[in-house]
């Protein structure tokens, strides 16, 4: 009997503990992947702001407006001072990463000064225009060591709480690469620190306009699939799903998907005019057949046979044998950065595998082009002149506070990098300017 | 005076061209392919033009195979010097003068390439003074043989603005949120990860918004670190150069699943597979 009472008692305390052990685990479990998080946002961030950092230090490099070189100052120093607490989040406690901070807190120091100092009455100097150029050439390099790193880390799926663990165990034998490559970012500044002594644009528009150049009549669900039909390039009625947009959606809108073995294809349309706001198909692409610049005649011919005139290819890109292109709105000759229109070609056989015309629907409109106050002389006078301009424009454009404003574009060389530079054509601002990058080293090739 | 010079310059390429036309059978262009090479485009053909137009000295970047400013520039240039319409496009007419006028030798190109090695390819130097022996030439030997294969060009194209790293953990967010998904349903969640990005109310950077704490479920569970598959990384591509299926979304969440009501009352816009999309 006693014996009995003796083994419930056990019995229940057994499962009591093992469930207690359990739910610590659980527990345990949860704050590991928290803590872990905590440090692969900051590893990434801060992969991400140096990436930042040798971007706006190249861009400042090219501006001539002290208007604008002011602000950027201030944002190269807000970006390090970001870094620098990044870099202070990362369990880097037992690794020498204090050349880095101070690599930094350098160009934070830099700009500081730089940006508070009235650049109107005392310009850059040459030894600091020749200290930014250092500096931007030495992100440069540290930027593509990160990201070496970063790499690595996310294709070996590495966890920042191993490399805390490698780092407190002894144990030198551990390859850990996470390791290896920050002592090769710490080693490349330590070159530099000596020697330094001494001190989204297309298709976005600030404003959500309404959507005021749909026209036409609402359209029925029945319409609207027969219309699909022809965009999909299908016959019949079979797999294909329509759905109406909710409440919250900006137009009211029907959502098309279409499913066919391994080729799926979704579509957004208005129900206003029935036009094809956004189209996406998914298959799997073959061998490269045609060339992007055959891509781009299908697109363009897309386009035409979907009413949309007057669109000029922007830029032309190729990922994994699909060819994306952009077109701006082209009105008398003037670009309109905010209505553009992306197409998807795919380059086996020259399908549209895609299309999104969102911007364009939301902002287009008839606009009244003033003529330029400013010649193009005069306005290329206002640009850098150590940027060498190779192509020009005049483009509509959305500046800092969100309004449209007429500009002069150029396309320029400076060194080894192309800006683009925006000079407002009717009171010589230099509205924006941006360094052109667009293609990367193929980390996954290198390895 | 300048004009004149230009002009004279211009007539002699003109004779010389003429004269080269009328003494041998004109050339069939047998190195590049038929096609016309532009802005953005990546492969061989790339490889070679960027050969070629550094022979003559007009690139000075790194042989990669992919079509970049860079490149552009160096072939308008190359346009502009010999008379043809400048408009940075390899066509039929370009790639005939640029043929004539350099030498292009493929195998060593494509085996520096292939090596990894740190090379150059300018006309009158001795070849093997413009490579470095590699770091890393023992990995590589085994594929330098089979010379028929394509080359990998050593670049990739990007996104302005973004690095292949941040598509990288996007679509590691993408697969372990949606990877049951149809593709629409990858594309949007991609897309609302940079609605955030670009909303006031949310960090201004995409690991910033993937990390915020109790933003994602997948990041709290860690279900980010499955290995994601192509077709999250094609879905974050498409987001990333402008395809937003959601229609400015910056929420979602599964019904079946979902259970807090402030998320009920958000306004809905449309349900893609098993998400509900809402502002």
């Amino acid at each position: 009997m006693i014996r009995w009472i003796l083994i419930t008692i056990l019995t229940i305390g057994l499962a009591g503990v093992a469930f207690w052990g359990y739910q610590e685990h659980q527990e345990k479990n949860a704050i590991l992947i928290q803590a872990e998080n905590s440090y692969q946002r900051s590893f990434h961030e801060l992969s991400y702001r140096m990436d930042m950092l040798h971007d706006k230090i190249g861009t400042s490099l090219a501006m001539n407006s002290k208007q604008s070189l002011s602000p950027q100052l201030v944002e190269i120093w807000r970006l390090t001072s970001e870094a620098l607490s990044d870099v202070g989040q990362l369990p880097l406690s037992l690794l020498p990463f204090n050349k880095t901070e101070e690599f930094l807190s350098n160009i934070g120091d830099f700009t500081y000064r730089t940006a508070v100092r009235d650049l109107e009455k005392e310009p850059l100097t040459n030894e600091e225009t020749k200290t930014l150029e250092k500096l931007y050439e030495q992100s440069g390099d540290l930027k593509d060591e990160l990201r070496q790193v970063q790499h690595v880390v996310l294709d070996n799926n590495l966890r920042w709480m191993d490399v805390q663990l490698a780092l407190a165990s002894t144990d030198k034998q551990t390859d850990n690469t996470i390791i290896d490559g920050l002592k090769t970012v710490e080693k490349k500044v330590e070159g530099y620190t000596e020697s330094n002594v001494n001190s989204g644009l297309i298709g976005t528009s600030s404003e959500e306009h309404t959507y005021q150049f749909l026209k036409g009549d609402n359209i029925s669900k029945d319409e609207a699939l027969e219309k699909s039909k022809k965009l999909f390039e299908i016959k019949k009625n079979a797999n294909l799903t329509i759905t109406e947009s909710g409440k919250g959606s900006d137009i009211p809108l029907y959502s098309i998907s279409y499913r066919n073995g391994e080729k799926n294809a979704y579509m957004d349309m208005s129900k206003k005019g029935g036009n094809p706001i956004s189209l996406l198909v998914n298959r799997p692409i073959g061998k490269e057949k045609i060339s992007l610049n055959e891509g781009l005649k299908k697109a363009e011919a897309f386009l035409k046979k979907n009413q949309l005139d007057d669109m000029a290819i922007f830029q032309s890109n190729e990922y994994n044998n699909v060819g994306v292109y952009s077109f701006l709105y082209n009105q008398d000759g003037v670009r309109v950065y905010s209505d553009a229109v992306e197409v998807k070609v795919a380059l086996d056989n020259g399908e549209i595998l895609g299309f999104t015309a969102r911007n364009y629907y939301m902002n287009h409109s008839k606009r009244d082009i003033p003529e330029p106050k400013l010649s193009k002389k005069e306005a290329k006078a206002k640009v850098n002149p150590d940027v060498k301009i190779n192509e020009e424009f005049l483009s509509i454009i959305d500046n800092d506070i969100g309004d449209e404003v007429l500009t002069y574009e150029f396309l320029g060389v400076m060194g080894n990098e192309t800006y683009r530079i925006f000079i407002n054509a009717m009171d010589g601002t230099e509205e924006k300017v941006e360094k052109l990058g667009g293609t990367e080293i193929n980390f996954a090739a290198n390895f | 005076m300048n004009y004149k010079k230009m002009f004279l310059f211009f007539i002699i390429i003109c004779f010389i061209t003429i004269g080269f036309q009328a003494s041998k059978t004109p050339a069939t262009v047998h190195a590049f392919s038929p096609q016309v090479i532009q802005h953005g485009a990546v492969g061989d053909d790339v490889i070679e033009l960027q050969a070629r137009l550094q022979y003559l000295g007009f690139y000075n970047g790194k042989i990669d195979g992919v079509f970049g400013w860079g490149t552009y520039w160096a072939l308008r240039n190359f346009q502009y010097e010999f008379g043809l319409d400048i408009d940075g496009l390899a066509g039929k007419t370009t790639k005939q003068k640029l043929v004539k006028a350099s030498k292009y030798d493929k195998q060593f190109v494509q085996e520096q390439i292939k090596k990894g090695r740190d090379f150059t390819y300018y006309g009158g130097v001795d070849k093997e003074k413009q490579t470095t022996p590699s770091k890393n030439q023992a990995n590589n030997t085994n594929n330098a043989n089979d010379t028929n294969a394509e080359t990998t060009p050593t670049a990739v194209n990007v996104p302005q603005g973004f690095s292949q790293n941040d598509i990288q953990l996007m679509a590691n967010a993408v697969h372990g949120e949606s990877r049951g998904e149809p593709y629409v349903g990858q594309v949007a969640v991609a897309a609302v990860i940079l609605n955030r990005v670009e909303s006031p109310t949310f960090p201004n950077t995409v690991s910033g918004v993937i990390f915020e704490p109790r933003a994602f479920t997948a990041v709290a569970d860690g279900q980010i670190w499955l290995t994601p598959n192509e077709t999250s990384k094609q879905a974050v591509l498409d987001a990333i150069n402008g395809w937003d299926p959601t229609g400015s979304a910056l929420y979602y969440f599964n019904p079946n699943t979902a259970t807090s009501d402030w998320i009920w009352g958000r306004p809905q816009i449309k349900q893609i597979g098993k998400h509900i999309f809402c502002k």
